[in-house]
């Protein structure tokens, strides 16, 4: 202490002795200007904090607002936030920590202006925290301009006329607004104007701290606080708004109180063990498969293309995935986006002996095309010597010269298979068939093995769909 | 098995998850948005945390307040949601919290499109948010490097207390390709000098990025720069093809690096011109000593920036051979992939240009 000649009567131990953060020459008083709540209010939380023996739990989120600066005095784990942001900030802390209590801290420019989103969404997840929400109807720290709060006709720096709700709306209600919400636990709108509403709002400070201590989830305390310097008032004057004004604007009351009713929140405990993250991904560690330069096999781009529901995307993941069990590079790349959810759909499929460079390029070697626009759409980019096949739902097609094309019956013998879902792997035994991928046959069944391995009673029709696809191209395919 | 193919959006999951991160918050966007879906899928599934925010601002002040805990977090986005998020990221380098972010560039400005592009570079690497600071930037140009880069983000943010970012692109976050699965899990490991945890081992601690006092701000100022320069003198990296007797050289990063390098193979064996790739993978630092070096022994060398972004890097390339030699630029914008084709060209005018100096000679 700096003062010999000063005197701590009474203080909670959750309050600092000396304020050595907010350093300067007086570090015992406040930064706070005389007559204001803040300091009331810093003294009720440290208060029920002691009672409730959390403070080593406790971490208290300070805003921007007057209140930037409750880490001055807190003795708990203290975290400064951005602008309206600390429910957002609190959440982050509460998931993390299963058994930190946290103090979102706002004044109404902060909480009921630019963080009005986490405000309510916090609220509605019924995070677990306390939000104490300090409404003086202005905004202090700036210099005392209009809030979301401050009253019709009062006077502040930016509506110097009064607050005309033709041009700037009408005093939001917060607590209302939570209380239309399930998840909160508790909420209620206390003052500290006075002694008498010093001591209700002691006991609404306390209750919404031991729900945090219980773990039981969200609690919003309102607190109406005197503004003397920014509204121009003198004690009496200041006293008077708020037990008169701002209580007929937003009148004192608990609008809900769940604390006997509600069971503690329990989050998932976090698990860092190898073995639990193999068995999510399905590691297999017996299973070295690694991918081997190969400069001898040269690339082989293969674009499929279709309709939306075709399974154009994973015939062309299962080709990608022979290719991988071949130990060769592959790459798949989709058309994405709205493009994907406009009807049609195609990927890229290159298999490689060495690096690839662009999964996406433009010349390719195969097509497979499923319906007429995409067959019309890829034609001219297969290179001379290359493949295309095209489903027999394509009706009217000219091949084009230098270019094997083939139209095959993948929907047609799917049909006869039962199943028309299956036409894309009948295609991709067709192409298997032909050679033109340079991979084994045999790196195709493993491949739908892998793609399969979490269905696999759907593997004995996706290999039969393949042979049924290899068997015709041997029929009718002479390269 | 250790080998799967895997989609770059899941890779970076894969890196987290065995890198010990806990907790995930995001907001969906195109093409990033299969980071959230499978973060949700399978955080819960090892108890960790996930949590789809309410709004950008929102996900990344979640991170911050996760990382004041001294647990590893992520957030994912793409350009739209970076630029959201750059309030957040400035209070994360203010406060010194680690933490990683993911950006899956898209192309802007504005809602632009959802095509791949490289036009986030300005506002991650050089700080798109308020203040003195820089974010820690890697480049990625694989599915393998997805992941293995979101690993290193934890290290290096861990390491420094900052924010890094894995920049990354449409192509990178939408493609498969096999992936090496981690040889290791990581376990968080706490600090309890700076952690905010709400036990009594922490209880003193203060994260903030508030200085009141001038000469106090002024003097974090330095201190951050000091540590800035710590990070450009360790952890600058790149990876260099063919570049020995090259002459004309290819700077690109991230899926246009890839593009250079298929191009680069053909021209050498097609036309027998000496091209390289110089491809930084930490956009901050700037690997610039490094390309210094490599031009310090090649008086007549020729650099092109390769870029799906207006000029973004090659004002960096620029500095880092304080334009001794010249730089030009081949990019593509508006969600188009760098093409073959326009690298060749610019490939072909250098190098017809040299040989005309050449006969006037």
């Amino acid at each position: 202490m700096n003062n010999s000649k000063e005197r701590i009567i009474k203080k909670a131990d959750s309050l600092n002795d000396v304020f050595t953060r907010k350093g300067g020459n007086a570090m015992t008083a406040t930064h706070y200007c005389p007559g204001c709540g803040h300091g009331i209010v810093h003294k009720l939380i440290g208060e029920a904090m002691d009672t409730l023996e959390i403070q080593d739990r406790t971490v208290m989120i300070s805003p921007v607002g007057c209140s930037v600066f409750a880490y001055y005095y807190f003795n708990c784990g203290n975290i400064q936030t951005a602008h309206g942001r600390a429910p957002a900030v609190a959440t982050g802390i509460s998931r993390a920590e299963e058994d930190a209590i946290l103090i979102s801290y706002q004044g109404d420019g902060d909480l009921a202006s630019i963080g009005l989103n986490e405000t309510i969404q916090a609220a509605n997840r019924g995070e677990k925290m306390v939000v104490f929400f300090i409404n003086n109807t202005v905004y202090g720290m700036t210099g005392g301009q209009m809030a979301p709060t401050t009253l019709i006709d009062e006077v502040t720096t930016s509506c110097p006329a009064g607050r005309d709700p033709n041009f700037t709306g009408y005093p939001l209600h917060i607590s209302e607004i939570i209380n239309n919400l399930k998840a909160p636990v508790f909420i209620e709108r206390v003052s500290v104007a006075d002694i008498d509403h010093i001591k209700k709002a002691k006991v609404a400070i306390k209750k919404a701290l031991e729900i945090q201590r219980d773990k039981k989830g969200y609690a919003f305390v309102e607190i109406l606080s005197p503004c003397p310097t920014n509204l121009k008032q003198n004690t009496k004057e200041a006293q008077d708004f708020v037990n008169t004004l701002m209580e007929e604007e937003f009148p004192l009351k608990n609008f809900r109180d769940n604390i006997n009713t509600t069971e503690p929140i329990k989050r998932l405990e976090s698990d860092f063990t190898k073995e639990t993250l193999d068995n999510i991904f399905n590691i297999d560690e017996e299973n070295d498969l690694n991918i081997i330069n190969d400069s001898e096999f040269k690339p082989i781009v293969t674009k499929l293309a279709g309709f939306g529901g075709q399974g154009i995307l994973s015939m062309g993941l299962t080709l990608a995935q022979a290719g991988v069990q071949n130990q060769k590079h592959a790459s798949w790349y989709p058309a994405y986006g709205p493009e994907q959810r406009g009807g049609t759909s195609n990927c890229t499929v290159i298999l490689s002996g060495d690096l690839i460079g662009s999964p996406a390029v433009h010349d390719i070697n195969i097509l497979i095309a499923m319906n007429k626009p995409s067959l019309e759409m890829f034609e001219d980019n297969v290179r001379d010597g290359g493949l295309i096949l095209y489903d027999d739902i394509i009706s009217d097609y000219t091949p084009r010269d230098g270019i094997h094309t083939f139209k095959v019956p993948g929907t047609k013998i799917a049909k006869e298979m039962g199943n028309v879902k299956v036409a894309n792997v009948v295609i991709l035994g067709i192409l298997m068939e032909t050679g033109f991928t340079n991979i084994d046959p045999k790196y195709y069944e493993a491949a739908i093995k892998e793609i399969f391995k979490n269905k696999q009673k759907l593997i004995p029709l996706n290999i039969d769909a393949l042979s049924k696809g290899a068997i015709w191209a041997k029929e009718n395919i002479n390269l | 098995m250790a080998v799967q193919l895997t989609k770059g959006n899941l890779a970076v999951v894969i890196g987290a998850l065995y890198s010990g991160c806990d907790c995930f918050f995001g907001y969906p966007i195109t093409p990033a948005t299969e980071i959230l879906e499978e973060a949700s899928k399978h955080f819960p599934k090892a108890g960790r945390k996930f949590l789809q925010a309410e709004s950008e601002e929102a996900a990344i002040n979640m991170v911050y307040g996760a990382a004041s805990t001294g647990h590893k977090v992520m957030a994912a986005s793409s350009g739209p949601g970076i630029s959201l998020k750059q309030e957040g990221i400035s209070y994360l380098a203010g406060a010194q919290l680690p933490a990683v972010i993911i950006d899956i560039v898209r192309a802007g400005p504005g809602l632009g499109n959802i095509g791949p592009e490289q036009g986030d570079y300005n506002q991650v690497v050089k700080g798109g948010g308020h203040g003195n600071y820089k974010n820690i930037v890697l480049a990625p140009n694989s599915v393998q490097e997805m992941c293995d880069f979101t690993q290193k983000a934890f290290q290096l943010g861990t390491k420094y207390r900052n924010p890094t970012f894995v920049l990354a692109d449409g192509v990178l976050g939408q493609m498969i390709e096999p992936l090496k699965f981690p040889e290791k899990a990581e376990t968080p490991e706490f600090n309890n000098e700076w952690n905010v945890r709400g036990n009594s081992e922490t209880k003193d601690n203060l994260v903030t990025s508030i200085f009141l006092d001038f000469k106090q701000l002024e003097d974090f100022n330095y201190y951050l720069q000091d540590k800035y320069q710590l990070i450009e003198d360790t952890e600058s990296d790149y990876e260099s093809y063919k570049i020995n007797d090259a002459e004309i050289i290819l700077v690109a990063y991230g899926i246009s690096s890839r593009i250079a390098r298929s191009v680069i193979d053909q021209v050498r064996e097609e036309e027998n011109i000496p091209v390289g790739l110089f491809r930084p993978k930490t956009l901050y630092p700037f690997p610039k000593n490094e390309l210094k070096s490599i031009i310090s022994t090649k008086p007549d060398c020729h650099l092109v920036s390769v870029e799906m972004s207006n000029g973004q890097m090659i004002e960096d390339i620029k500095l880092a051979i304080e334009c001794t030699r010249p730089v030009t630029l081949v990019n593509r914008m508006g969600g188009n992939i760098m093409d073959m084709k326009s690298i060749k060209d610019e490939i072909h005018r250098i190098h017809k240009n040299s040989e005309d100096e050449w006969v006037e000679f």
